[in-house]
């Protein structure tokens, strides 16, 4: 009977990351919940990686090792998992959803023939089956053991360079007081103008949801989100954005969020402190003579 | 080259979409599909590809006899020809479930290099691509932004977090999910859809799923929670809540 649950925590040379963490966090709730041993799986080239899982409250830390695992690839963490799934054999493996977990998890579950079930923001247990769904588990976790696992990894066939980061931005968003961010629902180039006209009433930089900076509408050093900036203005307004999780980890720390979207059930308004349902063609054009009028 | 991209139909993006009855999917009836976003800038990248290193970009659409509209628009903007896997429902379809069909509905074709979009806009499961990869025994890389295709091996820019991004080298053939914006997307022509009518659609059946039981099901769609008490403005008169926020922005937020 597989049994317990085991956590992949990602680090990048010794440096776990938060949403590690969290998964920790998500692991803990859950084996107290079901009343199962909660372990971390670390993987490295060094034994003493897993080290610093040490002081979390975990029932084992274990450090799946092989040399080739000192970079992330695919086809070595997909290896590696595998193993350690294997001689574990655990009810429940969870991940932090990075873009690096997005790349093996779904490898690793095809070998046991499954799937992930991605993007898993909650988990409720009835009587001991348990639903995921869209939530954040939030918490704080220690750890007391750590095992080693050597582990066999097999050919691993994509050779990876060092990350990198462009050129400096040219703009720097994360300095803005104030933002106006337009998105898909702007609809053509030319109503960008539009867009402008109020960031110039709010003294705001103009920014964007990734749709439009990969449309060329705006240059790539505007968008925000995951891929983008993260900014934390005093105010962002969202005109005609959706409110994505990949866009709203960049803004949702503003200290007031302002969104117009024609769709009342746009997930941005759940993070908007004002929001207008209505077409942002209508809605802008007046807020610009508005504020011009409140000014004086 | 050989090159194989797969191409799914979803709901129209400024669609306001509703629950269904049993609360199970949304309701499909009176909506408008499109191309998943990002599949079609893998198709806009496949042809780029062939255009500079010769060979044949072969679409792959898993779907409905509605996602004959992705087929016919990628013909049009160059794709050579196209296999339509027809399954009329892709509800509680999982991502192995699906990957497994599309893996032998391609198998034959024996492509150097299959094209995803790194996530459907609809299930947003962003693993079809990988698990496709692991079922066919080829290498891939995931959220894909530029493909160096020139050499013996392939080279890829993968997008990583905030800004970071990482080169990848890798044998062919070889697998890829591309991220949107990874090249601007052409329009069809009018002679592309004239040419498109001559090309070949080939019809297949889904190969048999798994008797198993699939590893997740889809027990309830609902609206998320909302979480923040966001105060409307204007009451669906848009102007009077322009009016009111600007006096919001003035009084509460203290903006100006
Ligand atoms: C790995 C990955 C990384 C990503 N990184 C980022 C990132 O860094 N930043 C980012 O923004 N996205 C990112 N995305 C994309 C993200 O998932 C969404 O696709 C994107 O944020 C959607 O942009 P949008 O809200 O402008 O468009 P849509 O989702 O299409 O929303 C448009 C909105 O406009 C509304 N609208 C339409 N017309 C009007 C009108 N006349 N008046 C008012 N409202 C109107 C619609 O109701 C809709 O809500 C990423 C995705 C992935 C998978
Ligand atoms: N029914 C389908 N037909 C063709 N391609 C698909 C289908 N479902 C998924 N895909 C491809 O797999 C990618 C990832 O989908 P998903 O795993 O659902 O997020 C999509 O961007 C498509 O390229």
């Amino acid at each position: 009977m597989p049994n317990g649950i085991i956590i992949f925590t990602e680090h990048r040379d010794g440096a776990f990351n938060k949403a590690s963490f969290e998964a920790v966090a998500a692991g803990q709730q859950l084996g107290a919940t079901l009343g199962q041993p909660v372990s971390a799986v670390v993987l490295s080239a060094d034994a003493n990686v897993a080290q610093g899982l040490a002081d979390y409250k975990l029932d084992r830390v274990v450090s799946v090792e092989n040399a080739k695992l000192s970079e992330y690839t695919p086809d070595g963490y997909a290896d590696a998992l595998e193993s350690a799934v294997r001689a574990l054999d655990p009810a429940y493996v969870l991940m932090p959803h990075t873009y690096l977990v997005r790349d093996f998890a779904p490898k690793l579950a095809a070998r046991f023939g499954k799937d992930v079930i991605s993007d898993c923001v909650r988990a409720s247990v009835d009587g001991g089956a348990v639903t995921f769904s869209r939530r954040i588990f939030l918490g704080k976790i220690d750890a007391d053991v750590v095992e080693s696992m050597p582990v066999e990894v097999g050919e691993v066939r994509m050779k990876p360079e060092a990350p990198f980061q462009e050129v400096k931005a040219a703009v720097d968003l994360s300095k803005a007081e104030v933002i106006v961010a337009i998105g898909r629902g702007i609809k053509g180039q030319d109503n960008i103008q539009l867009a402008q006209q109020l960031a110039d009433a709010l003294g705001a930089e103009l920014a964007a949801s990734r749709p439009i900076c990969d449309a060329g509408w705006l240059p790539i050093d505007r968008q925000i989100g995951s891929s983008g900036q993260t900014v934390a203005p005093k105010l962002y307004v969202a005109l005609g954005i959706s409110g994505a999780i990949q866009h709203l980890v960049g803004m949702k720390n503003a200290r007031t969020i302002v969104a117009v979207n024609k769709d009342p059930e746009a997930p941005i308004f759940d993070i908007a402190d004002y929001g207008i349902v209505g077409d942002l063609f209508e809605v802008v054009p007046t807020l610009v003579e508005e504020i011009k009028k409140l000014k004086g | 080259m050989k090159i194989i991209v797969l191409m799914k139909q979803v709901a129209n993006k400024d669609a306001i979409l509703r629950i269904n009855r049993d609360a199970t999917w949304i309701e499909e009836g009176d909506l408008s599909f499109e191309v998943n976003e990002s599949d079609g800038y893998a198709l806009e990248e496949s042809l780029r590809l062939k255009e500079k290193h010769g060979g044949e970009v072969v679409v792959c659409t898993m779907g409905a006899q509605r996602a004959k509209s992705v087929i016919k628009d990628a013909l049009a903007r160059g794709a050579d020809r196209a296999i339509h896997v027809v399954k009329d429902d892709l509800l509680n379809l999982t991502p192995y479930a699906g990957a497994k069909i599309l893996a032998e509905a391609i198998r034959g074709e024996q492509p150097d290099l299959v094209m995803t979009g790194l996530q459907s806009d609809d299930n947003g499961f962003a693993q079809t691509g990988v698990i496709l990869a692991e079922l066919l025994g080829l290498p891939h890389a995931t959220i894909v932004i530029e493909v160096d295709a020139s050499g013996e091996q392939l080279r890829v820019k993968r997008e990583l977090e905030s800004g970071w991004y990482q080169w990848y080298t890798m044998p062919k053939p070889a697998l890829l999910t591309i991220q949107s914006g990874i090249s601007q997307i052409r329009y069809a022509t009018l002679k592309g859809i004239m040419a498109a009518k001559k090309k070949e659609i080939k019809e297949v059946a889904p190969a048999a799923t798994d008797p198993a039981a699939p590893s997740q099901r889809v027990t309830k769609v609902y609206f998320p929670q909302k979480t923040k008490q966001t105060q409307f403005l204007g009451d669906g008169n848009a102007k009077a809540g322009a009016a009111q926020l600007a006096e919001k922005l003035r009084s509460e937020a203290r903006v100006f």
